[in-house]
């Protein structure tokens, strides 16, 4: 076609700004890609190697020859038990300090260091949590070595997240509606429970989900101050010791002999499928909260 | 229209000083507000006009760094002998500049005020809402959807919701901070005319970025710069070159700010 140059046409610099544009968006596309391959990858070979011995017998009944043959229903039903005693002393705890923190602190050199030390705690080995749990719950609060010590030690080390997520979302709430609320009168505290925490609690939900995964899956914080190796009988109250299936993971693996291959496999499958439900069901939750778009 | 010398003041303020840390945003501010006037307050940006407004309800208490020096009496109180804020801020209505639909119900956002201050029947809530709504010039385009949600509104009803809000305190001030600037036209005629009807029950101190507005709505109009009161006068002798200071001329004619 003859006529002017169409006033759209790219130059050669656009051109080539085109293709530079385009080759960092395939390779950003790659990557995150891979990020998939990993979690794929658990999955695959946890269900081929683990999925055929996970029967219905296997997680409902009492292990055999130390876990070499039988189930695992008292781990099971262990690691229910110490999550859900994680969650209910981290959670409170959690979402106190982080409503104290977002809400009323000011920025100040206690506040400063408070933040300090939650970010530090958030980096501590699991291990010298277990150490601190043998320290503080079983010996000096008493609790012995039981569900509520290991339950409490798990507590600890997951405070962190619930905090800094619930402070998140607390502080993703617009400042306008706390200006227009405490011009009506409302105190602070009216304002946080009518109009800031019930903005933010699919913060909150986040720092449950995160609670229960590290809860189920860690095996140091618990291995000194509450897991047992064999327990045939699940848990009665938070004062028994019980077995739980990251501990059982770790023994059916390295200390048991003659264990059938698939075994371990099975356990960490169950141990997946636990965690992958309890964050399942928060974030359908979280979804039902979300769908009613506020502002 | 009241005379001066019978009027008497709802709002004293003496030597009123606002600072954030080391800046000084309000310095030396003398004025009186009488009851049933609209007072107008007019300057350019950073003449301290919000500043004195959050000196009005105590809102220091909520803005770290926030310094307030001088008196202010409110309805025969000095300002700093009130220990129930609360109470104080229940009896100041605020509308802020941007329009702010709390996420709640439409009937919840103007019902809040009065449940936090106690008020749980359900009949004298619902009588509430309505004559709030109704004095807000809102109640005609919400009534058959109150439960919807204040914060999905369109912004110039938002605001008119947020003057119901006010209004659902009772309050006998209502402080306005340039209340149009996001919204419309239409909006902002109407809300002027609520503001009008308003006078008769309250007292409204209308900071605003429009001379204009001043000089419709205000019976007596103060000019800010530089976080001083230049001057405060009548506004129709202000406004027909009445100013006593070359700099509110200067203002008014538009010469700068």
């Amino acid at each position: 076609m003859s006529g002017p140059p169409s006033p759209f046409a790219a130059t050669a610099v656009e051109r080539r700004q085109l293709s530079v544009q385009q080759l960092v968006r395939l390779l950003l596309a790659c990557v995150t890609t891979l990020l998939l391959v990993p979690v794929l990858g658990i999955l695959a070979v946890l269900v081929v190697e683990g999925g055929p011995g996970l029967t219905w017998s296997f997680l409902t009944e009492k292990p055999q020859r130390l876990g070499a043959a039988g189930g695992i229903w008292p781990a099971l039903v262990g690691t229910v038990w110490l999550t859900a005693t994680a969650l209910l002393v981290a959670l409170p705890l959690g979402v106190a300090a982080a409503i104290y923190l977002s809400e009323y602190a000011r920025d100040n050199r206690l506040t400063r260091a408070i933040n300090l030390a939650i970010v530090n705690l958030a980096g501590v080995p699991s291990i010298v949590h277990a150490l601190f749990g043998v320290g503080a719950f079983v010996h000096f609060l008493r609790f012995g070595e039981s569900i509520l010590a290991a339950g409490c030690t798990l507590a600890v080390m997951t405070m962190p997240v619930v905090i800094v997520a619930t402070r998140e979302s607390l502080q993703a709430v617009p400042k306008a509606f706390r200006d227009a609320c405490w011009s009506l009168g409302a105190t602070r505290w009216q304002t946080i429970r009518h109009i800031v925490l019930p903005n933010s609690i699919s913060g909150i939900l986040t720092g449950v989900i995160l609670v229960v995964s590290r809860a189920v899956g860690e095996t140091a914080p618990i291995m000194f101050t509450g897991a047992v190796f064999l327990r045939l009988v699940p848990p009665e109250s938070v004062f028994d010791r019980t077995m739980a299936l990251s501990f059982h993971l770790y023994t059916v693996s390295t200390q048991v002999t003659d264990v059938p291959r698939h075994v371990p496999f099975s356990v960490a499958l169950t141990l997946i499928l636990v965690v992958l439900t309890m964050n399942s069901l928060s974030i359908w939750f979280r979804m039902r909260l979300r769908a009613r778009k506020k502002w | 229209m009241v005379t001066a010398a019978a009027a008497t003041n709802l709002l004293s303020v003496r030597g009123l000083s606002v600072r954030y840390g080391e800046h000084v945003a309000l310095q030396g501010v003398d004025l009186d507000v009488r009851e049933h006037e609209i007072f107008g307050i007019i300057g350019p940006a950073n003449a301290g006009k919000t500043s004195f407004l959050r000196a009005l309800n105590r809102m220091d208490e909520f803005v770290p760094g926030m310094h307030v020096d001088g008196t202010v009496t409110f309805a025969g109180r000095d300002l700093r002998t009130i220990r129930n804020l609360y109470a104080l801020r229940r009896r100041i209505g605020v509308v802020f500049p941007l329009p702010v639909g709390l996420p709640l119900s439409i009937y919840d956002n103007v019902a809040l005020s009065p449940r936090l201050a106690g008020v749980r029947g359900r009949a004298e809530l619902d009588e509430i809402v309505e004559r709030c709504l109704r004095r807000a010039a809102l109640w005609d385009e919400v009534k058959d959807r109150l439960d919807g949600l204040g914060s999905l509104l369109s912004g110039g009803q938002q605001q008119r919701l947020t003057i119901a809000r006010a209004l659902s305190q009772q309050p006998l001030l209502l402080l306005l901070d340039e209340f149009s600037i996001a919204v419309d036209p239409v909006t902002t005629m109407r809300v002027e005319e609520v503001l009008k009807d308003l006078r008769r029950e309250l007292t409204i101190v209308l900071v605003t970025n429009l001379v204009q507005q001043a000089r419709r709505l205000a019976d007596r109009t103060a000019f800010f710069l530089g976080g001083r009161c230049v001057e405060v006068a009548g506004t129709e002798a202000l406004f027909s070159g009445g100013a006593r200071d070359q700099r509110t001329t200067d203002y008014l004619e538009g010469r700068f700010g």
